[in-house]
């Protein structure tokens, strides 16, 4: 069993030690004694070697990217280069206090400047911000800027249309700008219903929120069109960066008609996930929104790079500072690296990988959409659960094969969802090596569908019992 | 499983069972086998006046929540405290234990526009 | 140059042909021409690893990353153990994702797990979340979080709070309708007369505290405490995690929810993030807990295990209807911070917080003997507020310090229109006694050349 390193604990045990001086309680007698800390917290006792031990143990129980491939989709899951890591931990990013003066900063300011630079070529904004922390985060910025555009103009709109393809993110952030949800259904072949969304707009409808290529990984093939309708009507219209992968290079938001864009650095710019994070999720807006961005922007000005506070209309700061930085440096190093052509290979790459995926696992698996996909594709496990293992025991299974599932039970539109983004940094043997291990499976499934339910045998655990965990949740070490 | 006589049905999948002069409410044995291992109930607090339609509460599976849609114009008189601690109550036991909640209600509208279990099965068939 | 892909260009041909393609071109032929791009990025081609690392760090090297700091307010340059870059450098760890699936995850549940627990212990709180974005968005996330509690939409902000999380906490409220009125500052810390005197008490959901606050000062929590329980009010305490080692726990003055940042637990200060917001509330709000939540279980065989739960709270399943939009936060950096912790252990923690505490006070009663400069309160951990004679701007006092290689300390002005000629220093367990004296004798030379007077 695993313990905790609570229970690794030895009294008296202090992996680092940063004086032998003793500390003399005086230090504090200028707060009042009823304001200081009494009881002792409950924390590791416990050497430095215990510690790298612990964690290392722990680390080994993980699946990740560089051991494994990692096929989660809408993720990216793409490979991280090492690089990127290096220059984030250069002293000179590293160790950097945000309120030093400028003049101290000129670096970052420029490698701040020159980011979005970029990131406007590829999305076609006019201004971004590289402020928010994560997508969803850059979601919830985007929805803001809706609403104070809509105050600013004078018009009450309460509304935003979702399609039912929608990460979950997407009706959140607007819900938590205030904003009533409209969802549309998709038609049948996994588009937005062009009928339906004529019947949702109207002049109380703030905004469209749209991923493209949508979550079934297929291309909204009448972007110019929905981009009038929802212009006609004056909304305005969002998009999720989450698929940008697919279209770097071939065509981007600000072509498409999009207002407002999120891009995921962690997904599309290949820094690291770490785990849940962090990411950061630069927003990007046509001319008429810049000035509703958070502050502070930069500027180059002068022969020097500045922090621009005075945007007349900002909805103000999403977070301290200036974003995630290291995420930020890791991005521009990997931008650098695979420059114009280097960047649109990767997302033909990626949408080739995934037709290939398709087309091998289309004959063991239900594809409800069948056509050429995008960069991530939607299988069903409908066939496997009648034969008695559903899509969790397949993803559950994978797990034995030495393999990530997929991302499951997403999209909610497609029964018993498996979502597979394989991302262009995958070889053909890695991808065949998941393709038969499918094959496999869903073979298996068919003689004896025990096997998938009582998977994952060959992990650090069992199938977890998540049930339990959630009806008498043990959430911290006491 | 086996529903008891005079339960009442609404197609939002909440039952009724009169019991003297208040209605007992749960949640039907088809939403139950839906929803999975119910890991949490969120209740109204006693005394609570719901409208018909009006949500007054949850019940939550570990990667699913349901709203519980009140059935007819009422109050809530007791609400069933077992079920903070052993939520699977309602899984093991939907018509009897695992009652959710208490209501006093006079809307005789309403109540006759629920469905009888009969009818109930047929509709969920559809 | 293409970095980064493994295709061959007859791999490519033969995937595209066994993916039944009649070339690779026809990828994307559901795009209409009148949308696709006409030419190629206009950007320039890519680079190899070798010049990009010789690119990034001339860039770097335009940075003064190595000066005197006394700079604080949020972000502090402190002791980072070597161990955990060590550690979190594991590209296990690294590059994986958030843990959906909980028996392929079980190194980075644990681990969360643990750093919740060391959060709760250090809190005295209930529950904690496996981080969110920074210490300003963990505030803007407990005050909505609070109005969901209470169902009601004001919130009083103590003006003594870092002005950037004001400032965030104002741009989530905009988005929530939520009213902010302000707890005006008096004195370096929060005016309770003011608190007293509303009248319409009841109308509000919650007051956010810092303590210690902006300025640095330890404020009077026993006394909020008292006044939110009396009034009914909840009570969101916002504290650098690292204050915790020593001052009291906030669940023993009423705190509802605690929150802050915990860069200070071994994390780069990296130009202001990544970092990582904590927070934590009592157990009975416990689905009202924004992020993720890791709990303990066991697997089919019985054997301790862990996973995210409580997940119906979230976006992905919830979707408008969830306590947040949070989806990635900031694992990462909570994994340092918990490795931070347990090499660090009660008595490292409390140590660095204790040599902060013993510098400030030595730095500020040196500052306090120079001519020209007052330290203005005594309360404080380990910032401390000057202020300085008007016959020197504070521009041009930083300014002179920055020619000597020290940050001075941040202009208050910046934040606060009533500090107009004063600075906040901070000290950590990293300034040297020398560097202590390099500042003094630097200040005293000030003092001499503009013939600087008591204020």
């Amino acid at each position: 069993m695993s313990k905790t390193i609570f229970e690794k604990s030895i009294k008296g045990t202090q992996g680092i030690n940063l004086t032998d001086e003793k500390l003399n309680c005086d230090i504090l007698l200028n707060i009042p004694e009823n304001l200081l800390r009494k009881e002792k917290p409950i924390l590791p006792e416990i050497s430095e070697l215990e510690v790298v031990r612990h964690f290392t143990l722990l680390s080994q129980k993980n699946v990740s990217v560089d051991s494994n491939f990692y096929p989660l989709g809408s993720c990216t899951m793409k490979y991280n280069p090492k690089i990127n890591e290096v220059t984030a931990s250069l002293d000179g990013f590293a160790n950097i206090h945000p309120e030093q003066e400028e003049s101290g900063t000129q670096g970052a300011l420029e490698l701040m400047y020159n980011l979005p630079e970029q990131l406007k070529e590829i999305t076609g904004m006019h201004t971004i911000t590289l402020q928010p922390a994560a997508g969803a985060h850059g979601e919830f910025t985007g929805m803001l800027i809706v609403k104070a555009y809509f105050e600013k103009i004078g018009q009450k709109r309460t509304k935003v249309i979702v399609p039912d393809s929608a990460h979950g993110t997407n009706p959140t952030s607007a819900k938590m700008c205030g904003f009533d949800i409209v969802e549309i259904k998709s038609n049948n072949r996994g588009l937005v219903d062009l009928e339906a969304l004529k019947t949702a707009l109207s002049d109380d409808v703030a905004a469209l929120l749209l991923t493209n290529p949508n979550t079934l990984g297929l291309f909204e093939e009448d972007i110019a069109e929905i981009a009038k309708l929802v212009h006609d009507t004056g909304a305005l219209l969002y998009y999720d960066g989450a698929n940008l992968n697919a279209i770097m290079g071939i065509t981007n938001p600000g072509l498409m008609g999009f207002d407002i864009v999120h891009i995921n650095l962690h997904k599309t710019f290949s820094t690291p996930h770490g785990g849940g994070g962090p990411g950061a999720g630069p927003v990007g807006v046509v001319e008429k929104l810049k000035d509703f961005l958070p502050v502070p922007i930069i500027e180059f000005k002068d022969e020097k790079y500045h922090f621009n506070y005075d945007l007349p209309n900002t909805i103000g700061r999403v977070k301290a500072y200036y974003g995630n930085f290291g995420v930020l440096v890791r991005a521009y190093t990997y931008i650098l690296m695979m420059g114009a052509n280097g960047l649109k290979q990767a997302s033909i790459d990626a949408v080739l990988n995934a037709n290939y995926m398709k087309e091998k696992l289309k004959k063991y698996f239900k594809l409800e959409y069948d056509k050429p996909c995008m960069h991530e594709f939607v299988l069903s496990g409908d066939i496997q659960k009648e034969q008695g293992a559903n899509t969790l025991a397949i993803a559950k299974r994978l797990i034995d094969y030495g393999f990530h599932p997929p991302t499951v039970y997403f999209p909610l539109i497609v029964h018993e969802a498996i979502m597979i983004e394989p991302t262009e940094t995958e070889s053909k043997q890695a991808m065949d090596d998941f393709i038969n291990a499918m094959v496999e499976i869903a073979e298996e499934i068919k003689q004896n569908p025990q096997k998938a339910i009582d998977a994952p045998t060959k992990a650090s655990v069992l199938r977890v019992d998540e049930t339990l965990a959630a009806r008498k949740p043990n959430l911290h070490w006491s | 499983m086996q529903a008891p006589d005079g339960i009442l049905c609404a197609k939002t999948h909440e039952y009724l069972l009169q019991k003297d002069s208040v209605y007992k409410f749960g949640i039907t044995d088809y939403a139950v086998e839906q929803l999975g291992d119910i890991v949490f109930v969120e209740m109204p607090e006693v005394g609570t006046e719901f409208e018909k339609g009006e949500i007054l509460g949850t019940i939550e599976s570990v990667k699913a929540a349901s709203e519980l849609y009140m059935p007819a114009n009422g109050k809530i008189v007791e609400i069933n405290e077992t079920l903070i601690d052993n939520p699977e109550l309602v899984n093991n036991s939907p018509y009897e234990d695992g009652w959710i909640v208490k209501i006093e209600t006079e809307d005789e509208k309403a109540l006759n526009a629920l469905m009888e279990y009969e009818d109930y099965q047929e509709f969920i068939e559809e | 140059m293409k970095n980064f892909l493994p295709h061959t260009d007859q791999i490519r041909n033969q995937l595209a042909k066994e993916a039944n393609l009649d070339s690779i071109d026809s990828l994307f032929d559901s795009i209409n021409d009148s949308v696709k791009f006409k030419n190629d990025l206009n950007l320039p081609d890519g680079i190899s690893e070798l010049e990009a690392q010789k690119k990034l760090k001339k860039l770097a090297n335009k940075n003064n990353s190595d000066c005197i700091n006394f700079l604080g307010g949020g972000t502090y340059n402190k002791f980072i153990p070597a161990c955990i870059s060590a550690i979190t450098s594991r590209t296990e760890f690294l590059t994986s994702y958030t843990p959906y699936q909980p028996e392929a995850s079980q190194g980075t549940l644990q681990a969360m797990y643990e750093y919740q627990s060391m959060i709760c212990n250090l809190t005295g709180m209930d529950v904690s979340n496996a981080s969110v974005y920074d210490g300003a968005t963990a505030c803007a996330e407990a005050v909505l979080m609070v109005c969901r509690i209470s169902k009601k939409s004001k919130v009083l902000i103590a003006e003594t709070l870092n002005q950037q999380y004001l400032q965030v906490i104002k741009t989530y409220c905009f988005g929530g309708d939520i009213e902010v009125k302000i707890i005006p500052e008096i004195n370096g810390e929060i005016d309770f007369n003011y608190l007293s005197n509303l009248t319409n008490i009841d109308e509000f959901a919650a007051i956010l505290i810092q303590t210690p606050n902006y300025f640095g000062n330890v404020e009077n929590s026993k006394k909020i405490g008292d006044f939110i329980t009396k009034n009914k009010l909840k009570l969101i305490v916002c504290a650098d995690i690292s204050s915790l080692a020593v001052l009291e726990v906030p669940v023993n003055f009423g705190a509802d929810i605690v929150v802050g940042d915990i860069q200070t637990l071994g994390i780069p200060m990296a130009f202001g993030g990544p970092h990582a917001g904590y927070m934590a509330c009592k157990q009975q709000y416990a689905r009202q807990l924004p992020g993720r939540i890791v709990g303990m279980t066991l697997d089919k065989a019985g054997n301790r295990a862990y996973t995210l739960t409580l997940q119906t709270r979230e976006q992905h399943i919830k979707r408008e209807k969830a306590t947040s939009n949070i989806c990635s936060n900031q694992a990462l950096v909570a994994l340092a911070a918990t490795i931070y912790l347990s090499v660090m252990g009660y008595n490292g923690l409390k140590q660095a917080i204790l040599l902060s505490a013993q510098k400030a006070k030595n730095l500020s009663e040196k500052i306090n003997n120079i001519k020209g400069f007052k330290v203005l309160y005594n309360n404080f951990l380990y910032e401390f507020v000057v202020k300085v004679d008007e016959k020197i701007s504070v521009e041009i006092l930083l300014n002179e310090l920055k020619e000597n290689n020290i940050l001075a300390g941040i202009n208050l002005k910046k934040y606060f229109k009533q500090y107009k000629n004063s600075i906040l220093v901070c000290t950590t367990e990293m300034n040297t006694d020398k560097e202590i004296d390099f500042y003094i004798e630097k200040l005293q030379e000030i003092s001499t050349k503009y013939n600087l007077e008591d204020v």
